[in-house]
């Protein structure tokens, strides 16, 4: 029976030669559950194959990093080579939110479920435009509508939210309450 | 490397909105971005160097309104929620002028008019202090780059045939039919929403067609026209794809 185990699994170099493979093709960060359903390999060793692959990047220093993005993983540069890497891309860094913008995804980000009235309580102004550059970037996505008074639609943040500001998930962002200490 | 960036460029930390007062008759201004009143307020109160638990609201609302008429004179539009803002702060301001009521009982806590918008503004300065963290994050993350996307059939299926491998499949069957038309006038033309009817309700159907057989159904050059400009319609509108296997092989059209 024993046997038969090893007959449908892969040899382990190899898992992590194929896992490097799939990371490096998807287009988003590819979970280990996917992973392990293309190459019908059970999770555990899916996982630790990813592990062995991000050890071996680590230590030979590589140029590429393997990330744990939005619950997947992703291959992507590493950060202290962004100036080459930018020299040769010819990019200069730009922040792609206004303020306005920016201020608007907090809020929704940590209040979510969260209706147009409430951000505008929060931020004291009308968040109209910036909601609609936040979903036009699919920042956020809407997210049912509140069972209140005129049912005021809902927003939350998206998958694409994680992936760009490099979240694994929601709870990785620092507490709001947090937050407090650095005010006043 | 950080002259000359893109438009939204701000650095929380220093380059909040400035008002500065330069020597000589002109007032040199350096308006920056305020998000909110809240935003605008938040400033004044450290530019004076307020304990914002204790906030001189006669001083804050005479640089609030200098601050609002400054944008008028400058013709820059004021949002209606600045405009709110300063009527809350006349309103804290001439309710703290009031003297107290002999009525009320000693040692009762008498409510500080101004506790309500302390407590809005801190409660905006976490959310002030999020988004930093949030824009922070976006200049980490703008650091570290990956590969653009790669061909597949998911990404790329729509484009497999294109306006001219439809139009190559249109003349095809104008020619086709170039001796067949008769020079009648039919006055009971099908209509395009006739035509859309029609594709759907087939579509519905079959859940696939090939446009080449549907051409090939219409009788004359009005109809061919109307038809091709149903199928285009249909792929616009409805989540209807065109798929195409091979390279001029016969396009068809899917539901997605």
């Amino acid at each position: 029976m024993e046997e038969q185990v090893q007959k449908a699994a892969r040899a382990p170099g190899k898992l992590v030669a194929v896992v490097e493979a799939l990371i490096f093709v998807a287009d988003e960060p590819i979970t280990v559950k996917l992973l392990a359903e293309v190459l019908d390999e059970d999770r555990e060793s899916v996982q630790s194959a990813v592990e062995s692959l991000k050890d071996e990047y680590e230590a030979r220093e590589s140029g590429l990093q393997i990330r744990e993005i939005a619950g997947g993983y992703h291959i992507a540069t590493r950060t202290e080579l962004h100036e080459d890497v930018r020299k040769f891309l010819k990019t200069r860094p730009s922040a792609k939110l206004s303020l306005a913008s920016l201020e608007t995804l907090a809020v929704i980000a940590y209040k979510q479920p969260v209706t147009v009235p409430e951000i505008l309580e929060i931020r004291g102004v009308q968040s109209a435009s910036a909601i609609k550059t936040l979903l036009e970037k699919r920042l956020i996505v809407t997210k049912g509508h509140k069972e209140t008074v005129g049912r005021p639609m809902q927003y939350g943040t998206s998958k694409d939210f994680l992936i760009q500001f490099g979240l694994n998930d929601l709870s990785e962002l620092p507490s709001i309450e947090d937050f407090e200490d650095l005010v006043t | 490397m950080d002259q000359e960036q893109e438009q939204f460029t701000f650095d929380f930390k220093t380059e909040t909105a400035q008002i500065v007062a330069e020597s000589r008759d002109e007032l040199k201004l350096t308006l920056g971005e305020f998000a909110g009143p809240l935003d605008l307020l938040l400033y004044l109160i450290r530019r004076e160097q307020a304990n914002i638990f204790d906030i001189p609201i006669a001083t804050i609302t005479d640089e609030y309104l200098k601050y609002i008429r400054l944008m008028k004179k400058l013709d820059i539009a004021v949002a209606a929620d600045f405009l709110v803002m300063a009527a809350t702060l006349i309103e804290i301001k001439s309710k703290m002028l009031l003297p107290r009521d002999p009525a009320e009982v000693e040692g009762e806590e008498i409510d500080d008019p101004r506790r309500e918008l302390v407590d809005r503004l801190l409660e905006y300065e976490k959310y002030k202090s999020a988004a930093q963290m949030l824009y922070e994050r976006t200049t980490v993350e703008q650091a570290i780059f990956s590969r653009g996307p790669i061909d597949s059939d998911d990404n790329n299926a729509e484009i497999n045939a294109s306006v001219f491998d439809l139009l190559t499949v249109f003349q095809k069957i104008v020619a086709r039919h170039k001796d067949e038309i008769q020079m009648e006038i039919h006055r009971e033309e099908v209509t395009l929403a006739d035509m859309l009817k029609d594709l759907k309700r087939r579509l519905g159907l079959s859940k696939e067609l090939n446009v080449l057989s549907f051409f090939e159904e219409m009788h004359t050059r009005r109809e061919l026209v109307t038809a091709f400009v149903a199928v285009l319609e249909i792929v616009r509108v409805e989540g209807v794809r065109l798929t195409q296997s091979k390279t001029f092989g016969d396009i068809i059209l899917r539901m997605a």
